[in-house]
């Protein structure tokens, strides 16, 4: 990234204004940096061109690694260390007992799948604890919609195309190389 | 508009006439004697390592019980079928009613298909109470115990359960829960195809209101028909879910069976305005509803198995030592193989994994039926051969000439319905 480089920001206040724009916009081959949604919009990530997201390959792997800390953690805690007779049926095996472990695999099953996700999905944004918001205008929270766009010397045709789609104001800003 | 193509009608009426026939020899061949049951066990035993010690008493009881079971097998096999195919529009008609208290946008397409099946409860609920009343009038007691003077009198269990556990009462109940079930589906039925030509939504309110009230009725009503159809076939054992537990298995086969009929009519080009988002979520609930019924199905079992009571252990213990392949094969049928094709989004939308996947989850179930009916009628001594497949070929004929029969009566889009443009425009 060359520094500082130009950006344009397009402002919309409705989502199938916004949706409308991003076609239009991706059809005349421009590449969009990013958009500042204040709710999630249905089929963006599609209309941007967005690779469609791993998260769910990630949800199965963490899945199994609950699977397995939950297993490793009964056998230790229930067979191993301490062997404890489940149900009046004292056979100190695993598999035996399997039943009443069932619950406790997939509880830990789901919580490692859950967390662990939304955590992946927080670094993944790049979003950490004490992390300057990336957020180029605050009314992206409440209810502007903002799309950014890299300029390269194309200043006047970008502007013209984004005032045809709808944008209420459109702004030029130096961005800043650091995050 | 469908019309009942003569392949379809000939196709049903083969499948009417074989399962006739099949039904008819299985009921002749069980006619078995004592004394051929005798020699049966003993050339049995004579294969099998343990010497034939012929000492009487013990034996001759054991024979008799044999025999019983063998006589059984018949009434079982078409009792099983009868309930599978009834269930299956029950289920439909459940979630039929649940699509228009909840005025869900995305299913109107689908509501002509639904009401097609649900044209089946009627006779598919009659035919399984004439089995039952006819086990225990014309038939020798072969499904329910309790129908039997002489058990009863011999069983105190039973004999104190004799309020509620009666022939009279029995059939008392199953008139009531059929003339509920089939006057909410009639009425639904006539307000739906009304609401077509109507110029306001009084007819889809009408709709709305007493699909909300059929809910409230048959939660109750599903879950009593499950303990007096079902779970009375062992009348020592109760389990305190298995309404929800039947729930589970009619909810998910009738699903499936909503998605075979929409993809078949699909494929006859018929239900254009059904697009694959449709299909997509249809999948979803078989996908979700087989995790339910599993989830319904481990809690039973958990619950027996920990607590290790004699009379409850029984049940699973009878299952796992003569049930094993039946059993646990109806976990992988259920679960396991709808979980793994199912999980994918994509796939949820092509047509032919649809069909495999529903095909399997329609056997599993079917299998879920035969374990709760088969252990109690005929022990040890299941297969399923003649009379099972004969009895399948036989309610599957008329279910599938009664469904498509009641389709074809009517436009295939509810085009009147307030919410048919948000459901024909509907896509994820």
């Amino acid at each position: 990234m060359e520094a500082p480089s130009k950006v344009i920001h397009a402002l919309y206040t409705d989502d199938d204004v916004l949706m409308a724009a991003v076609k239009k916009v991706k059809a005349a081959r421009y590449h969009i940096e990013e958009v500042y949604t204040p709710f999630p919009v249905h089929g963006l990530d599609k209309a941007m061109g967005l690779a469609p997201t791993r998260i769910a390959i990630t949800a199965f792997l963490y899945g199994c690694v609950g699977l397995a800390v939950s297993v490793i953690m009964m056998n230790y805690i229930m067979i191993e260390d301490w062997p404890q007779d489940i149900g009046g049926k004292p056979s100190f095996s695993y598999i035996e007992n399997m039943p009443a472990f069932v619950p406790i695999m997939f509880e830990l099953t789901v919580f490692f799948a859950a967390h662990l996700m939304v955590i992946t999905f927080y670094l993944r944004s790049r979003m950490w604890p004490f992390k300057k918001a990336e957020n180029p205008d605050v009314r992206t929270t409440d209810d502007h919609f903002l799309m950014e766009i890299a300029i390269k010397n194309n200043e006047t045709e970008l502007t013209s195309l984004l005032e045809e789609t709808g944008a209420v104001e459109i702004n030029i800003v130096d961005k800043e190389e650091a995050h | 508009m469908y019309t009942l193509s003569s392949k379809l009608k000939i196709f049903s009426l083969i499948l009417i006439i074989a399962g006739a026939i099949m039904v008819v020899s299985g009921f002749l061949s069980s006619h078995v004697s004592l004394e051929e049951v005798e020699t049966m066990l003993v050339e049995e035993a004579s294969h099998g390592d343990h010497a034939a010690h012929a000492t009487d008493g013990h034996d001759s009881e054991h024979a008799e019980h044999v025999m019983h079971q063998i006589h059984n097998r018949p009434w079982a096999a078409l009792y099983v079928a009868a309930f599978f195919f009834f269930m299956i529009a029950l289920g439909v008609l459940a979630f039929y009613a649940i699509q228009y208290a909840a005025q869900a946008g995305w299913s109107p397409v689908l509501f002509r298909v639904m009401e097609g099946i649900t044209a089946y409860v009627f006779p598919g609920a009659v035919i399984v109470v004439l089995i039952a009343v006819a086990s225990g009038t014309i038939g020798h007691y072969n499904l329910f115990i309790w129908m039997d003077p002489e058990v009863v009198a011999h069983d105190e269990i039973i004999a104190n359960k004799s309020g509620y556990l009666n022939l009279t009462g029995f059939i008392v109940r199953a008139v009531l829960f059929i003339s509920g079930w089939v006057l909410y589906r009639e009425f639904s039925r006539k307000f739906s195809l009304a609401q077509d030509t109507a110029n306001d939504n009084s007819n889809f309110k009408k709709n709305f209101r007493i699909s909300a009230g059929f809910l409230v009725f048959y939660i109750v009503t599903e879950s009593i028909m499950s303990w007096d159809w079902i779970m009375s076939v062992d009348p020592h054992w109760f389990s305190t879910l298995f309404g929800w537990y039947v729930f589970a298995s009619m909810f998910v086969s009738g699903i499936t069976v909503i998605a075979l009929i929409t993809i078949y009519l699909k494929s006859k080009g018929l239900l254009e305005f059904v697009n694959d988002s449709h299909l997509h979520d249809l999948a979803k609930f078989m996908f979700g509803i087989s995790i339910f019924w599993t989830y319904l199905w481990f809690s039973q079992f958990m619950l027996i198995w920990y607590s290790n009571i004699p009379e409850e252990v029984t049940y699973y213990v009878s299952r796992i030592n003569d049930y094993k392949l039946p059993f646990f094969g109806m976990v992988v049928m259920n679960f396991i193989f709808p979980l793994l094709i199912l999980m994918n989004s994509d796939y949820k939308r092509i047509p032919w994994f649809i069909v495999m996947a529903g095909i399997v989850i329609l056997g599993g179930h079917y299998l879920d039926i035969f374990n709760m009916i088969m252990p109690a009628t005929v022990g040890d001594r299941w297969y399923i051969g003649v009379p099972e497949i004969g009895s399948i070929l036989l309610f599957a004929g008329l279910f599938i000439l009664i469904v498509f029969n009641s389709i074809s009566k009517a436009p295939l889009l509810a085009k009147g319905n307030p919410f048919i443009k948000e459901s024909e425009h509907f896509h994820y």
